[in-house]
């Protein structure tokens, strides 16, 4: 009977090195998470649909709620807690004041590898 | 019961399991979520109605009126222009008389409807084959009879490319926005589409919530009417009580909501 034992151990190291490449390869690598930056149409305006800390944590349940009121239950206006009115439509509502969705949707949706599809379809009236 | 190893790793198994899902589980709630609806509603001026319709006055109805038609809804639309006739996306479009009504199998008909140009569109139908054909519910009608799409649910499967007996409905083969000039839309207000869904008229649901008619009719210098069918007193149902008007392929029971005024000889003969 052959002696497998040093194969199967060097085999083993070699799997484990490859299996934890991407944390060892990345140490020291990592990047502060980036602040969305306030358009000056945004900070104007000085309110949103919901308080920040809201729209922070559930932007984009909120989005899927606006479009399936809109195009399901053909409701397009919403209300918020203070009684104010808005048109739910990402393009003509919320990019209407953050106009900068680079810097204000995208910095973020990148740094955190989220893709969201809005983009394929809507539009970002700002952009040239 | 009796304790042994065999039970214990099965039920440390299952636990595992259920531990590691309990949170996808709490994420992926089944259903769509709505806004509540105390925070939802309505622009004041909507146009609300109980089953829209449209009646397409043929004897009005001329080439550049026609062509206009097709122009200001695709440009509204950001329907795309693309060469591959294959590749054609089309929501409102002119046709032969013999070729949109191909159950009128006369071989004489007036001179005036043998050239005349008939805009045809989605027929709105009050029983739609392609809502029953539609696999994710992604076009559904509406309570106002409209048969509209909800793009974000389409997958392109094209059943209900198939289901239309009217040709109303268009695949995106391509990115649309490649159909589009310098790839921008031509309405911003308006989303595009993308590869892979279908599209078709929505009978500009979107202009109907902020009080406006379809732009077709608005634009067709009075040969499109625009209303609701279900109200006696609409100017739509004085039209149809004063005209007789046809529809396409009735007989194959989808109720279309688009009826024509066909007329006899006239200026366009």
């Amino acid at each position: 009977m052959t002696n497998d034992k040093p194969k199967i151990i060097a085999g083993l190291v070699i799997f484990v090195l490859i299996a934890t490449s991407p944390v060892w390869l990345n140490r020291g690598k990592t990047k502060e998470a980036p602040t969305p930056v306030m358009a000056a149409e945004a900070t104007a305006k000085g309110y949103c649909v919901m308080p920040k800390a809201e729209m922070k944590a559930k932007h984009m349940k909120v989005l899927d709620g606006w479009r399936n009121s809109v195009v399901r239950n053909g409701q397009r206006v919403y209300v918020n807690e203070s009684g104010k009115q808005f048109t739910m439509s990402l393009s003509n509502t919320c990019l209407e004041c953050h106009t900068n969705k680079a810097e204000f949707c995208d910095k973020c949706h990148v740094y955190a590898s989220v893709n969201p599809y809005c983009w394929d379809c809507h539009v970002d009236p700002k952009e040239k | 019961m009796e304790k042994n190893r065999r039970t214990f790793l099965k039920a440390a198994g299952a636990s595992a399991v259920g531990l590691s899902i309990a949170p996808a589980m709490k994420a992926h709630a089944f259903g769509e979520y709505f806004m509540p609806s105390d925070q939802t509603g309505q622009q004041e001026n909507a146009l609300i109605g109980k089953h829209w319709g449209m009646v397409i006055d043929l004897t009005k109805m001329t080439e550049e009126i026609s062509a206009k038609l097709t122009e200001v809804c695709h440009a509204a639309h950001n329907v795309p222009k693309l060469d591959n006739i294959k590749h054609e996306i089309k929501w409102i479009w002119g046709e032969h008389f013999d070729h949109a009504f191909t159950d009128h199998m006369n071989l004489y008909i007036s001179d005036a409807m043998k050239h005349a140009p008939v805009p045809v569109l989605c027929n709105q139908c009050e029983n739609p084959p392609c809502v029953r054909a539609c696999p994710t519910k992604a076009t559904f009608k509406r309570e106002d009879g409209i048969v509209l799409m909800d793009f974000h649910r389409c997958i392109g499967c094209r059943f209900c490319m198939a289901a239309c007996p009217y040709g109303s409905r268009s695949f995106n083969l391509q990115d649309p926005r490649n159909g589009l000039e310098n790839r921008k839309p031509t309405n911003p207000q308006f989303p595009t589409r993308m590869k892979g869904v279908v599209e078709k008229c929505n009978f500009c649901a979107e202009r109907l919530a902020v009080g406006k008619i379809p732009l077709c009719a608005e634009v067709s210098e009075g040969a499109i009417t625009f209303g609701d069918l279900s109200d006696p007193e609409s100017e739509i149902r004085k039209v149809l009580s004063a005209s007789f008007t046809i529809r396409r392929n009735p007989g194959l029971g989808t109720g279309p909501s688009v009826y024509y005024i066909v007329g006899g000889g006239g200026d366009h003969a």
